[in-house]
């Protein structure tokens, strides 16, 4: 199409939209940045700009460098994959410099309950004690070392770990049976209770013993006929032993 | 009765014509192609100045739930190493309580994001079937849908996966943190852009763990390559099932959870 034929407020038009874009071609090249768009829809300076933020934990790593001795002491243990910035604190300023900052671990009660104190929502197994009983006035660290923690006792009960089955239990009638009579638990479960798990009854002449209707015990205990109720399942399939008033 | 055919005002070019305006114009379309040739965007040749090459990277997370103690050290570490405002509600990762009681009722609550740990409480008046807790942090998702929606280009995905935010870029309008379906994000009070969880980018970088991963004393966080063979975050996944947040989002979370319970949300 010739410029002439093009109607003349047409002509101005297009002058004016060419000036116009011309214009924003070079406003746009002054606003967005050179990188922009380089990798993607982004600055790929800003890249640089985040990875040249200052660390603060220096990782377990770092801390062996220097203090072997104490990953000897934790190797094995139960603590042994727990970093030493946990309770120690950010150390990333310590391992550069390693005079000026010193670290500091918490010594009093307030700390070692963060992870152990009794929650029923802790994964069942967990050391966990409720500190309002646990010897309140004794520092954790005066009985336990905390690079190599063992209970120096046992636990005496089971209520110790178990407490939310223990609570359950006490309102069922089940509170006078003992833990130990359905599950056999060596003592080793009370040193390392994940390693070594306590038993669980195998046979449905386990709850028979009580529950039969020719058992030697009590009248009131509700009585079942071994031959035909539910034959295919051990007892606790179906029944909740720590509350089995549950129909 | 006559028809009157009516002429065409156009004449229909020939076959000859056609074809070869057909070819031309193939041709054409590949114009732009080599008029605007840009360098790879895929970024594989990228190599910080550091040495890093995040092509050769590509990361994830995995959660293992029934590992979690709930002591919060995570959220904790994180406000400590990216300095993270310390007052309630912001958060880069947060450790939330699950406890779900026998009439079905499901109690969810993250005091402080956990990042003092939980406090034991009174026990509850009604009988709990399922108690745990579930560490969130951002999913940095396969498809971000807070990338699709950000007006300036601010937020990018980087080609090892990880979901970043260009703090000088950002104009603070908030529209990720409205598109972001895990409430990952939070707009910072002091800086007025927004902020998320980079996985610790300027740590894994240099070869080290995030930070929350770093002090998980129970390793509930495993951190690693995803498409690599020796990798932990690899078995982690062979080992257990896996299950990821809001999968029904299509936002093809790269935080891969075991041991996930049907209430998680």
């Amino acid at each position: 199409m010739k410029w002439k034929r093009i109607p003349q407020q047409l002509q101005r038009l297009i002058i004016l939209a060419a000036i116009f874009a011309v214009l924003f071609l070079i406003v746009r090249s002054f606003l967005i940045p050179v990188d922009f768009g380089k990798y993607g829809h982004y600055r790929a300076s800003a890249v640089e700009e985040i990875i040249a933020q200052g660390m603060h934990y220096a990782g377990q790593e770092a801390c062996y460098d220097c203090h072997e001795d104490v990953f000897e002491t934790k190797r094995g243990g139960f603590h042994q994959n727990v970093s030493c910035e946990v309770c120690h604190g950010p150390a990333f300023t310590h391992a550069e410099t390693t005079d000026t900052a010193e670290l500091e671990a918490p010594t009093g009660r307030g700390y070692c309950p963060v992870c152990h104190e009794y929650l029923p929502s802790r994964p069942t197994g967990f050391p966990q004690i409720v500190s309002a009983s646990h010897n309140p006035m004794k520092p954790c660290i005066t009985c336990h070392e905390p690079h190599d923690p063992e209970p120096p006792q046992a636990p005496a009960e089971c209520t110790a770990c178990h407490a939310e089955i223990a609570r359950t239990k006490s309102l069922s009638h089940h509170v006078y049976v003992p833990c130990m009579r359905c599950h056999e638990t060596p003592e080793e479960h009370k040193i390392n209770p994940r390693k070594v798990l306590p038993g669980k009854p195998k046979t449905r002449e386990f709850c028979g013993g009580c529950h039969a209707q020719d058992a030697p015990a009590d009248k009131g205990i509700p009585r079942i006929d071994m031959a035909s109720h539910n034959v295919r399942y051990v007892c606790w399939q179906c029944h909740y032993p720590h509350l089995p008033e549950a129909r | 009765m006559k028809y009157k055919v009516k002429e065409s005002s156009k004449k229909l070019p020939d076959r000859r014509t056609f074809i070869q305006t057909l070819g031309s114009s193939c041709v054409l379309l590949l114009v732009p192609k080599f008029l605007f040739a840009r360098e790879n965007k895929k970024g594989a040749a990228w190599t910080y100045s550091n040495g890093y090459a995040p092509s050769e990277h590509y990361y994830g997370m995995g959660i293992d739930i029934s590992k979690c103690i709930g002591c919060g050290r995570c959220a904790n570490a994180c406000k400590l190493e990216n300095d993270v405002p310390r007052e309630p509600f912001f958060f880069r990762t947060w450790v939330e309580r699950y406890r779900i009681f026998e009439d079905g009722e499901v109690a969810i609550d993250s005091p402080n994001g956990a990042a003092d740990g939980f406090k034991p409480g009174s026990a509850p008046e009604k009988n709990l079937v399922r108690n745990f807790f579930v560490p969130k942090i951002c999913n940095q998702c396969d498809k971000p849908p807070c990338v699709q929606v950000c007006p300036v280009g601010a937020t990018f995905k980087t080609p090892d996966g990880v979901v970043l935010v260009d703090s000088q870029y950002c104009i603070g309008c908030r529209y990720c943190i409205q598109a972001c379906p895990y409430g990952a994000r939070y707009l910072h009070p002091e800086k007025r852009v927004a902020d998320k969880c980079t996985f610790c980018y300027h740590r894994i970088v240099k070869e080290k763990l995030p930070a929350c991963v770093e002090v998980c004393p129970t390793q509930a966080r495993i951190f690693g390559e995803l498409e690599k063979k020796a990798s932990p975050l690899v078995r982690f996944m062979r080992m257990n099932k896996i299950s990821v947040l809001k999968p029904s989002l299509n936002t093809e979370p790269k935080v891969y959870y075991a041991n996930f319970d049907m209430e998680v949300r």
